[in-house]
């Protein structure tokens, strides 16, 4: 017991290998209903098939891409609007309390809307992506601002630093654990929303991919490709943790 | 003396300061609302002559109007209910679950390093995804919506409830042990008091959640609901009622996400943080991710 303590990780695999096990043996004997859950072996197997018939490697660079065009688009407005928030006081509570109520409305739900404007192409992905990224950018580049040590900043002024060093030499870097945190944010909900709105319009990448494959009611190769798609969401996940843990001093 | 004088001084100084501040805060905030009233209409005009976006920006009293039919409308209450009832299932079923799987993680040092990589992963996955599967085993009635509900509802929860556990402070677990209390009577008495915080703030996340998380499955396939209601009216291109339902979604949710500040906050008030790091818990499970 107490080495199994020491593998948390093997006892996580194990835990899910004998899932998947259970469940092959359920399907097999009738107990759960191939139609609705498929046998784990015939959704591994069905990979090659999806990636033949919808080529998920190119639909998730396309969902990248979507992602990546969003999160450029949140971080040249967020950056530059968090940072006025943080200079002009005034603003920054007059808006703070907006954005973040902002944040925690159904975003997606403004899609209807976007369609009717933009059109069903990619600059409605690439917008309603940005949105709610570029809220959390915003929010926490002001609050790191506002976060910044007065005894860094005092040492600046004691060396006569220009507003511009202070900005680019004290206040940046430490800010810059603070800001990343939204970023990271601000990128894992940029995905979702691209995502979801891919699966509501059957447009674009992955998210097209699932809507269509449900739709042929095929099963396997739906539950396939809903995998790629907790695969994509688990390496931006851990690649951005990785990221912050790196900038985030201990 | 000399001191309270200064005292004296500067508190009516402060308190000027933040009556300024206030007022230019106040200013600020009426001039964007009239700035975004003023160009909505602008667009809305120029719309109306065929120059810009004919008929997709309608006038706001025409979204006024709108909104007053939807009030009005007998099925509005309909779908009104039926977004409701889903949210309130799937939120309640789903924090239940949350709550008993964050103790047990909490409490378990081995099952929760072993399981949050993978709660960590679907966590962070776009719960939508899992619409097909939902929608396999519960239909597209409003049983899949409640299930929606509770899986959108069960992350944040499981998350801050599971970290609410390990940050209760290990003394008042000592002191429990000391009295020799069953598992039943740890629950209750020590690890529930201590970490209403966390679990609230979880809650509050959930609520959110859980309104997006029911209205994105009706949009896709329902036979009620507002989420259904706005596919429709998005469908037959009658965009003011379309905005009408926006609103009035945007008003409940905020609405909703309010109540449970309010309830927070209260909590906050009555309870002192009885966690080893109660602050830093509120903190995190704050800034922790509520994907849909």
């Amino acid at each position: 017991m107490n080495k199994l303590h020491k593998m948390p990780v093997l006892v996580g695999l194990f835990g899910v290998l004998a899932c998947a096990v259970l469940l092959e043996l359920s399907v097999n004997s009738g107990w759960v209903m191939e139609i609705i859950v498929p046998r784990p072996s015939d959704t591994i197997l069905s990979f090659p098939i999806v990636q033949e018939d919808m080529d998920i490697v190119g639909n998730f660079f396309v969902t990248l891409a979507m992602t990546a065009a969003a999160t450029l688009l949140a971080l040249i407005i967020g950056l530059p609007f968090g940072y006025f928030l943080y200079k002009r006081e005034a603003y920054g509570l007059a808006y703070e309390g907006w954005l973040a109520a902002a944040f925690s409305t159904p975003i997606v739900l403004l899609y209807p809307l976007f369609l009717v404007l933009f059109g069903r192409n990619y600059h409605t992905l690439i917008l309603m992506g940005f949105i709610p990224g570029a809220i959390p950018i915003a929010i926490q580049t002001r609050q790191g601002l506002l976060g910044v040590s007065k005894t860094l900043v005092n040492v600046g002024r004691s060396f006569n630093v220009s507003e511009q060093d202070m900005f680019r030499k004290i206040m940046l870097p430490s800010a810059v654990p603070t800001i990343f945190t939204g970023i990271r944010i601000g990128v894992m909900y940029t995905l979702v929303n691209i995502v979801a709105i891919e699966y509501l319009t059957d447009f674009g990448g992955l998210g097209r991919i699932v809507s269509q494959l449900y739709d042929n009611f095929s099963i396997p190769e739906t539950y396939a490709a809903i995998l790629a798609v907790i695969l994509v969401s688990t390496f931006f996940y851990w690649g951005f943790g990785r990221i912050e843990k790196w900038l985030r001093p201990v | 003396m000399a001191q309270a004088g200064v005292i004296k001084a500067t508190v009516p100084a402060t308190g000027a300061a933040e009556r300024s501040m206030d007022g230019r805060v106040s200013r600020i905030r009426l001039m964007t609302v009239i700035g975004f009233i003023a160009l909505w209409e602008v667009i809305a005009t120029l719309g109306s002559y065929g120059i810009f976006y004919n008929d997709v920006v309608p006038h706001i009293w025409n979204i006024a109007i709108a909104v007053f039919y939807e009030i009005m409308s007998a099925s509005f209450y309909r779908d009104l209910g039926m977004t409701f009832a889903a949210h309130i299932v799937g939120f309640i079923c789903g924090a239940l679950i949350a709550i008993a799987v964050g103790i047990w993680l909490g409490t378990n040092t081995l099952i929760r390093e072993a399981m949050l990589p993978y709660l960590n992963a679907i966590g962070s996955t776009p719960k939508i995804i899992f619409l097909p599967i939902i929608f396999l085993m519960f239909g597209v009635g409003i049983e899949s919506k409640m299930a929606k509900g509770s899986m959108s509802a069960f992350f944040p929860v499981v998350f801050t409830t599971t970290l609410g556990m390990m940050l209760i402070n290990p003394v008042l677990i000592r002191v429990g042990r000391t009295y020799n209390l069953n598992k039943w009577h740890m629950i209750t008495k020590i690890y529930m008091p201590a970490m209403v915080n966390p679990v609230i703030t979880g809650l509050r996340l959930g609520v959110a959640i859980t309104v997006i998380g029911v209205l994105v499955a009706e949009l896709k396939f329902a036979d009620g609901g507002l989420g259904y209601r706005l596919g429709i009216y998005y469908e037959q291109f009658q965009i003011a009622p379309m905005y009408a339902v926006i609103l009035l979604i945007f008003a409940l949710a905020a609405a909703a996400n309010s109540g449970m500040t309010r309830l927070q906050d209260r909590v906050n008030r009555h309870m002192a943080p009885t966690t080893t790091k109660g602050k830093k818990a509120r903190a995190s499970a704050s800034a922790g991710l509520g994907i849909t």
